[in-house]
């Protein structure tokens, strides 16, 4: 094999498959990335046994073939190598190593087998369907904060994306939670997305997909089988396993009764909640909210190193309510907002609160109270 | 050369006996006066507890543990003769010494004796680090004035006391630092005081073995083994960088502790950093529910203790042990920390369900660490366990029941299992 190829196009190809690998891997092979040059394109490909990502770009092949090499550190050199330079990357088959030329910068890695490396077994998927970049971005931009890290809840560990009935139709919903609080966003249904199974993205999916999201106006196309999940955009194709496990009944969770009404700007809000937690150093911050008449207490008590209170002006027309959060989710949930006022729904001290941007219920947050 | 007698507490100027009592029990030495940082290691203490408790026992040997299947906690000193060790299976302790009495550990028993001594080494000075319930270091440095005596007149008074008020045998090392008075309460054992002054301390330790010091294990002995050091006079052959390389943070410690030098302060109370129960079962067992028993007894004791110390924390552990005695255990971090039994078994049992591992099992253990205080835990309920809060309440109910009529006055039925 070798090629040649522009270092900013190589750069984004290996460093798409320095993330995907894995970091604390047992298994040699699964640290590199598979390069496979042919006709005008070489594809580099990396996998952790659940995720997979192949990126083409255009290269100049001069002779094709394939080698696997570590993936972090063809990562390095690529990265510290000169903008605009010319990358030529070659090996003989017979001395095991991938010579990398840039200018008059040599190197010369070690590689392993083509065969040895492991590739995904392609699966057949039960829906495909295509939908804009953006709409897919906002789906899990807003969702993924609330994915639990709780290893014990492994059906927690991502998003779940499945089609759902809401006021005037079907769309397509992402729900994620950690039991303390949930993010529940919706879209127009895609064309062809009817029959999707519902799946749990997992997180670092997730992570790895959003990269590919940026370009607004980019058609992903979208397959999804019971197993496994594949987005793709000409270049890239990720393809990930889901979390085998069941996601709980989430709509249970949503609180449908609440009637007590705050509506607050969400940028002074997420400000103020920031201020005032500043004076506790626990990791659970506790926030306290004292409404009464259009006026917002937001209060902090932590004995051990101060207190802080700061008022707000609110909407707020329904009986007193002392209620406390963790400052973080406040905050979480609270940035999440972007156009309009942040409504909040409250029933009691004691029960889960709903909070949405203005009257659009395409997204919707549920957050846990804390006892103050 | 000062000196002291360690029965009657007399002070005079070197002697083989007391002038006054003409007891042999004398500890001489040029800085008796001066040094202050001392260790105190009751004697094969749950042995001594038992003797105490029990005068029959006293002429006989005694092991303190558990069950056939279980491991020697303590053995008294007329056990240890015949080459019974802690730690050692108690099948294989009772073919050393098969006439043995063996008793079952009385923690209890032992908590509450080891918090008398606390009191009588509280009179001493408010700097006292205990290391476990029979040991602990003691700073006396500046309180010669106070008790209008030298510290190792005051520590020879608290191991008398010890032994007439509570007839538990300690023994004391003193010296100028933690690590050389931890080393010394060992040489001279039982009822030893062994002193360790500042212009003694490189001739004794230069031809000591390294696994002195506390914290070598099996594991660091073998690394420092390829590295040719076996004894103190190899490591001050070696450049302090060069054990920093070769050993990290460590290494530092090793050129330091080469010379006898140790700066780690007696810290009153270490904090605590785990709170974990475990259970050597009878026979091994592979039977869920069984285990399921044992997960949620272990948990409520774990949660018994975090509550009676207003602690709580966030990393729940589970400590598996196979019948062929290989260990697994198997972690988790909470998002918020819990005192509560109830959580504490839910995650348990989660992380039992996960390993997916068939057993037998001899042995089960809880964990939880990460501590904090109460204050900050169990605050915010879970949207998806909207039980949660109620089966917090009904703890907490419990736990009112059990203050008042004791602590079998309400169970749950899984406790029976």
């Amino acid at each position: 094999m070798k090629i040649s190829i522009e270092r900013s196009a190589l750069l984004r190809a290996v460093g798409q498959a320095q993330s995907v690998v894995e970091r604390r891997n047992t298994i040699p092979i699964l640290a590199n990335v598979l390069i496979e040059a042919d006709g005008d394109s070489a594809s580099f490909r990396a996998t952790d046994l659940d995720i997979e990502v192949i990126d083409k770009i255009n290269a100049q092949v001069i002779r094709a073939g394939a080698t696997t090499v570590s993936a972090v550190m063809l990562h390095d050199i690529v990265r510290k190598l000169p903008d605009g330079a010319l990358v030529e990357l070659s090996d003989d088959g017979a001395s095991g190593r991938l010579t990398v030329q840039a200018g008059r910068a040599h190197f010369q890695l070690a590689t392993l087998p083509k065969e040895d490396f492991p590739v995904m077994a392609s699966s057949e998927y039960a829906s495909n369907f295509s939908a804009p970049a953006g709409m897919l971005r906002r789906l899990f931009d807003k969702s993924r904060f609330a994915i639990s890290t709780e290893e014990t809840r492994y059906y927690l560990n991502g998003v779940y994306m499945h089609v759902s009935d809401a006021e005037g139709g079907k769309v397509l919903r992402c729900v994620a939670t950690d039991g303390h609080r949930l993010a529940r966003i919706d879209a127009a249904l895609p064309v062809g997305a009817d029959d999707m199974p519902g799946v749990i993205v997992p997180r670092k999916t997730v992570t790895e997909l959003r990269k590919l999201l940026d370009d607004d106006d980019a058609k992903i196309a979208v397959s999804v089988s019971e197993t496994k999940v594949r987005f793709a955009t000409p270049e890239i194709m990720l393809t990930s396993k889901v979390i085998d496990g069941t996601f709980p009944d989430y709509t249970r969770v949503i609180p449908t009764g609440n009637t007590k009404k705050l509506e607050v700007d969400a940028q002074e809000f997420a400000q103020a909640v920031d201020r005032v937690a500043t004076v506790s150093s626990e990791r659970s911050r506790a926030v306290k909210m004292q409404l009464d008449e259009d006026r917002l207490i937001l209060s902090v008590n932590a004995p051990d190193s101060g207190n802080a209170e700061e008022e707000l002006a609110v909407a707020y027309g329904d009986e007193k309510l002392e209620i406390g959060f963790n400052a973080k989710y406040l905050l979480e949930i609270a940035s999440q907002v972007d156009r309009e006022n942040a409504v909040f729904l409250f029933n009691s001290s004691g029960d889960p609160t709903l909070m949405r941007e203005g009257n659009d219920t395409s997204a919707v947050y549920v957050v846990m109270p804390m006892r103050v | 050369m000062p000196a002291l007698c360690r029965d009657c507490l007399t002070q005079f100027d070197a002697g083989r006996r007391c002038p006054s009592c003409r007891s042999p029990r004398v500890l001489a030495h040029p800085e008796l006066l001066d040094l202050s940082i001392a260790h105190m290691d009751c004697d094969a203490f749950y042995a001594s507890v038992e003797k105490r408790e029990n005068p029959e026992l006293r002429d006989k040997p005694v092991i303190v543990g558990g069950g056939h299947r279980g491991v020697v906690s303590t053995a008294c000193y007329i056990a240890r003769i015949k080459g019974v060790r802690s730690a050692m299976p108690m099948f294989k302790a009772l073919e050393l010494c098969p006439e043995a009495v063996v008793v079952k550990g009385r923690m209890d028993l032992y908590v509450e004796v080891s918090r008398r001594i606390r009191a009588m080494m509280e009179e001493l000075t408010p700097a006292i680090e205990p290391l476990s319930l029979d040991e602990a270091f003691l700073d006396l440095s500046g309180t010669h004035r106070l008790h209008h005596a030298p510290p190792a007149v005051m520590l020879a008074r608290l191991v008398r006391r010890m032994e007439t008020e509570l007839g538990i045998t300690g023994s004391i090392g003193l010296s100028h630092n933690k690590f050389l008075a931890k080393v010394a309460s060992d040489l001279d054992k039982p009822r030893g005081f062994s002193v360790i002054g500042k212009a003694g301390t490189a001739e004794f330790l230069r031809d000591q073995p390294v696994r002195l010091i506390w914290g070598v294990g099996q594991a660091t002995q073998a690394s420092l083994d390829a590295a040719g050091i076996r004894t103190f006079a190899d490591l001050l052959r070696w450049d302090q960088r060069d054990l920093q390389a070769r050993f990290g943070s460590m290494g530092d410690r090793l050129w330091h502790l080469a010379r006898g030098e140790d700066h780690r302060r007696v810290r009153r109370d270490a904090p605590m950093k785990s709170i974990s129960n475990e259970t050597t079962f009878h026979d091994d067992t592979a039977n869920a529910d069984v285990l399921d028993g044992h997960i949620w007894r272990l948990a409520e004791k774990v949660s018994d203790r975090a509550k009676a110390k207003g602690q709580a924390g966030r990393t729940v552990t589970l400590k598996l042990k196979r019948h062929d005695h290989r260990i697994l255990t198997r972690r988790t971090t909470l998002r918020e920390a819990t005192q509560m039994a109830d959580r504490l078994y839910r995650t348990a049992r989660a992380l039992y369900d996960e390993a997916k591992e068939p057993g037998p099992f001899r042995l089960l253990g809880v964990g939880l660490s990460d501590l904090t205080s109460a204050d900050n835990a169990d605050l915010s309920g879970d949207l998806l366990d909207p039980q949660a809060l109620k089966r917090a309440e009904a703890e907490r109910a419990t736990d009112a029941i059990r203050a008042r009529f004791g602590p079998d006055a309400i169970l749950k039925g899984r406790a029976l299992r």
